[in-house]
C-alpha cells in the first residue's frame, strides 16, 4: 500500500496550509456517492478538483437520513436504487485516490451502515482506500466511544459538527477528540434550508475561534457563488451540499437516468462556486 | 446471549441511556442541547410532588383512570387453560394506552415553557392522543404522518384536524412511521427554540424510552394492585402487543423483579417471517441504529433500513423500544410472532365472546394468549394488556375479510 494514497489527518492539514498562504478560503464539495449511479458519480468525482473543489465531502447513502432536506434524501435513495452500498462507495474513494493524491475526502453520512459494516473493519477499509476524514451526523460526543475515539486512533479525523445550538458550555465538549477542522451548521434546521446572516456567521466564528484553533467550515444554506463568497470572508472554508446535489436531480432525464450533461452541469456549478469563494478576499 | 441476572430488572437505563448495550443518544448535534435539557427537566419532575398529583389529577378526570381489570370468563372457558385477564386500556379517554404517556409529556412541556408540540403517527392512535391533550392544554400541534397511513386511517386524520392539530402528510422514504418519525426529527431541528416533541413509543434518544415507559407504568402498577385485589396473587405470565413497545413495556415493568411472573411480548409476523414482509424486528432483526437509539432493526446486510408490514399500523415500525432489546438478550422476557391471520382469528373471537372488539395491535397478544392459554392449567393467571379499542380498525378488518362496507 502506497503512503500516498491511505487516508489520514494529515492531508486535511495540508490542504489548509496552502489555503493559508494562498490566503483565501477553501471550497468544500458534497455529493452523495453512487448518485445517480456509480459510474455517472464517479465521473464527477474525478471532476470535482479540477472544477475547483479543495476538500470533498462524500455522502454515505443511508435510507433514513434524519437531519437531511429533500434535495440530500433523494440523493440517497437514488444511489441506493442504483445499488449503491458501503463497499462500492469506498471503491469510489479508491478509484479517486489512484489519481488524486492531495484533495482531502471526508465520508458523511450516518452511523447504522459503518456500525453494521464493522467498525474497525471500516476504518482499515477506509484508511486503505484514501479517506482522511469522517463525518457522522448522529454521533454527539456523548456516544464518542462508539466510532470517535477509535478513528481518531487509527489517525483518521473525526469532524464535529457544531450548531447555533452550540454555547460556549456545550463547545468544548465538541471540539474535543476532533480534528481536521470544525463544521459550522449555520442554521438550525436540515440541509438545504435557509441560510445564515453574515453578522449570525461573524457571531458564531468568534463563539468557535474562543474554543479552537482548527479551521471553521462554514455550510448549510450556501446555493449561489455570491453566497459562498460573503461565507468564504469569514470562514476557513464553505460547505456547498444541496444546491450541488439538486444540479445532479435537474441533469437527470425523465427516467431520472444520468445524461451526457450530469457532469458538465456540475462541474459548470463548482467552477462558479469556486470563482466566488477564491476572488472573496481580493 | 445471555449474561449473569442483575439485582433488579428495574433499574435502568444507566446515566447515559444505555440498558445494557441497548439505547443511547444518537441524535444530530443541533438536538443534544435539548435533549439534555429535557432530560433534567424529567428529573426535577420526577422529584416534584406536584407534578405527580398533577399528572394524577389528569390521568382520573381526564383518561378515566382506574379502568379495570377484567377477567375475560368467556375467552377463558373456550380455550380450556389458564385465566385470563384483560387489562382494559381500550376504556381510556380516546380508546388506547396512549393518552397515558401524552399526558405526561404535555406536563412536561408546558413546565419546559414550551409553546409548540410536533408528534409522528402511524395508525393515528398517538396523533390523536396528541392532538387531544393539546387541544385541553391549548397548544398548537403538528402531526407527521405517513401519505399511505393517511390513506388507510382517515377517520383519525379527520379526528387529528377536529381536534384542531394540523396534519402533515410525509411523502418521503417509503411513506409510512419510520418517515413520519424522521420528518417530526427534521421539524425538531429545525425549531429548537419553542418546539416540544412528544414521542409516541418507549424508543429514541435518551431519556424518551424512560420517560415514556414511566408515564405507561400506570398499566402495570394497577394491574399489579388489581390482580392482587381478584386473585391474592400475582400472575403466572404478563403478555403484550409489542411495535415500539410502549403498552408492553408499561405493563412488563413493574412485574420485571417478580420472577416467577413470565413477560412475554407479541410482535407482528405480517405475511410471516419467512417472506420476509412482517414487522418482527426482535425475532427476524438485528442490532443497530437509527432515530436516536440501538436496538433490534429490521435492516439489509449494508446497514440499510426495511419497510416493516403488518396489517396493524400501530405495529408497523421497524425498530423497538431498546429496554425490550436488553429484555430479549438478557432472557428476562421472550418475544413471539404473531401473524396477520391469526391476529384477525384472534380478532374475531375476542368480539364473538367479550363482546369486545379490540384494536388489530392487541389482537396479536389475544392470538398469543389462545397459543399460551390451553398449555396451562386452570388455576394459572395470564394477564393480557387489552391496549386499544379496534373501531379505528373495522375498515381494515373489512377489506380483510372480504366485506364492503
Amino acid at each position: 500500500m502506497s503512503d500516498a494514497i491511505i487516508g489520514g489527518k494529515d492531508r486535511i492539514a495540508k490542504r489548509f496550509a496552502k489555503l493559508k498562504e494562498e490566503d483565501r478560503a477553501g471550497l468544500v464539495t458534497f455529493i452523495t456517492a453512487g448518485d445517480p449511479d456509480p459510474e455517472a458519480s464517479f465521473e464527477i468525482l474525478k471532476q470535482l478538483p479540477e472544477a475547483g473543489a479543495d476538500i470533498i465531502e462524500l455522502g454515505m447513502p443511508f435510507t433514513d437520513p434524519m437531519a437531511d432536506g429533500p434535495a440530500i434524501q433523494e440523493a440517497s435513495l437514488r444511489a441506493l436504487a442504483a445499488g449503491m452500498h458501503m463497499r462500492k462507495t469506498l471503491s469510489l474513494v479508491r478509484g479517486f485516490r489512484d489519481q488524486d493524491h492531495e484533495t482531502p475526502i471526508i465520508l458523511m453520512g450516518y452511523y447504522n451502515p459503518i456500525y453494521i459494516y464493522g467498525v474497525a473493519e471500516f476504518l482499515e477499509d477506509a484508511r486503505n482506500a484514501g479517506v482522511d476524514g469522517l463525518i457522522v451526523v448522529d454521533l454527539p460526543p456523548e456516544e464518542d466511544a462508539e466510532l470517535c475515539v477509535p478513528t481518531v486512533e487509527k489517525g483518521l479525523s473525526f469532524i464535529r459538527l457544531t450548531t447555533p445550538t452550540s454555547d460556549d458550555k456545550r463547545l468544548p465538549k465538541l471540539v474535543q477528540n476532533t480534528s481536521g477542522f470544525v463544521y459550522y451548521v449555520s442554521v438550525a434546521g436540515v440541509t438545504g434550508a435557509g441560510s445564515a446572516s453574515n453578522d449570525q456567521i461573524i457571531e458564531a466564528m468568534e463563539r468557535l475561534k474562543r474554543h479552537t484553533d482548527l479551521p471553521i467550515a462554514v455550510g448549510f444554506g450556501i446555493k449561489s457563488a455570491e453566497q459562498a463568497a460573503e461565507v468564504a470572508r469569514q470562514a476557513d472554508a464553505a460547505v456547498v451540499g444541496s444546491a450541488i446535489v439538486s444540479k445532479i436531480a435537474e441533469s437527470l432525464d425523465e427516467n431520472g437516468k444520468a445524461t451526457d450533461k450530469t457532469a458538465t452541469m456540475v462541474t459548470g456549478l463548482v467552477r462558479e462556486l469556486a470563482s466566488g469563494v477564491r476572488n472573496a478576499r481580493k | 446471549m445471555t449474561s449473569s441476572a442483575p439485582n433488579s430488572f428495574r433499574a435502568l437505563p444507566d446515566p447515559d441511556g444505555h440498558f445494557g448495550n441497548f439505547g443511547g443518544r444518537f441524535v444530530a448535534e443541533t438536538l443534544m442541547p435539548l435533549i439534555l435539557e429535557l432530560e433534567q427537566a424529567y428529573k426535577d419532575a420526577k422529584a416534584d410532588p406536584a407534578f405527580k398529583k398533577e399528572m394524577d389529577y389528569y390521568l382520573k378526570h381526564y383518561v378515566g383512570r382506574a379502568n379495570p381489570l377484567y377477567y375475560a370468563e368467556r375467552l377463558s372457558d373456550h380455550l380450556g387453560g389458564a385465566k385470563i385477564y384483560f387489562k382494559r386500556e381500550d376504556l381510556n379517554h380516546t380508546g388506547a394506552h396512549k393518552i397515558n404517556n401524552c399526558i405526561g409529556q404535555i406536563l412536561l412541556a408546558k413546565r419546559m415553557g414550551k409553546t409548540r408540540i410536533i408528534a409522528e403517527t402511524g395508525a393515528g392512535q398517538h396523533g390523536v392522543a396528541t392532538a387531544t391533550v393539546c387541544a385541553r392544554f391549548g397548544l398548537p400541534c403538528t402531526v407527521y404522518m405517513g401519505s399511505k397511513d393517511i390513506e388507510r386511517q382517515s377517520p383519525n386524520v379527520f379526528r387529528m384536524r377536529l381536534l384542531g392539530a394540523e396534519v402533515k402528510p410525509v411523502v418521503s422514504g417509503s411513506n409510512s412511521l419510520k418517515d413520519a418519525m424522521n420528518e417530526a426529527l427534521r421539524d425538531w431541528v429545525t425549531n429548537v427554540e419553542d418546539t416540544f416533541y412528544i414521542i409516541g413509543t418507549a424508543a429514541g434518544p435518551h431519556p424518551y424510552p424512560e420517560l415514556v415507559r414511566d408515564f405507561q407504568s400506570v398499566i402495570g402498577n394497577e394491574a399489579r394492585e388489581q390482580i392482587m385485589e381478584a386473585e391474592g396473587r400475582l400472575p403466572d405470565q404478563v403478555i403484550a402487543a409489542v411495535g415500539g413497545g410502549s403498552n408492553a413495556i408499561g405493563l412488563f415493568h413493574p412485574f420485571l423483579d417478580d420472577k416467577d411472573v413470565e413477560v412475554v411480548g407479541v410482535e407482528a409476523a405480517g405475511h410471516g417471517i419467512h417472506t420476509g414482509n412482517h414487522a418482527a424486528s426482535l425475532s427476524a432483526g438485528k442490532p443497530g441504529v437509527l432515530h436516536g437509539n440501538r436496538t433490534y432493526l429490521l435492516m439489509d446486510d449494508d446497514g440499510q433500513i426495511k419497510e416493516a408490514d403488518s396489517i396493524s399500523a400501530g405495529l408497523d415500525y421497524p425498530g423497538i423500544g431498546p429496554e425490550h432489546s436488553w429484555l430479549k438478550d438478557i432472557g428476562r422476557a421472550r418475544y413471539e410472532p404473531i401473524g396477520d391471520k391469526e391476529a384477525l382469528d384472534a380478532f374475531k373471537l375476542c368480539s364473538e365472546l367479550e363482546g369486545i372488539i379490540p384494536a388489530l395491535e392487541c389482537a396479536h397478544s389475544i392470538a398469543q394468549v389462545m397459543k399460551e392459554a390451553p398449555k396451562m392449567g386452570k388455576d394459572k393467571i395470564i394477564l393480557m394488556c387489552l391496549s386499544g379499542r379496534g373501531d379505528k380498525d373495522i375498515f381494515t378488518v373489512a377489506e380483510a375479510l372480504g366485506v364492503e362496507l
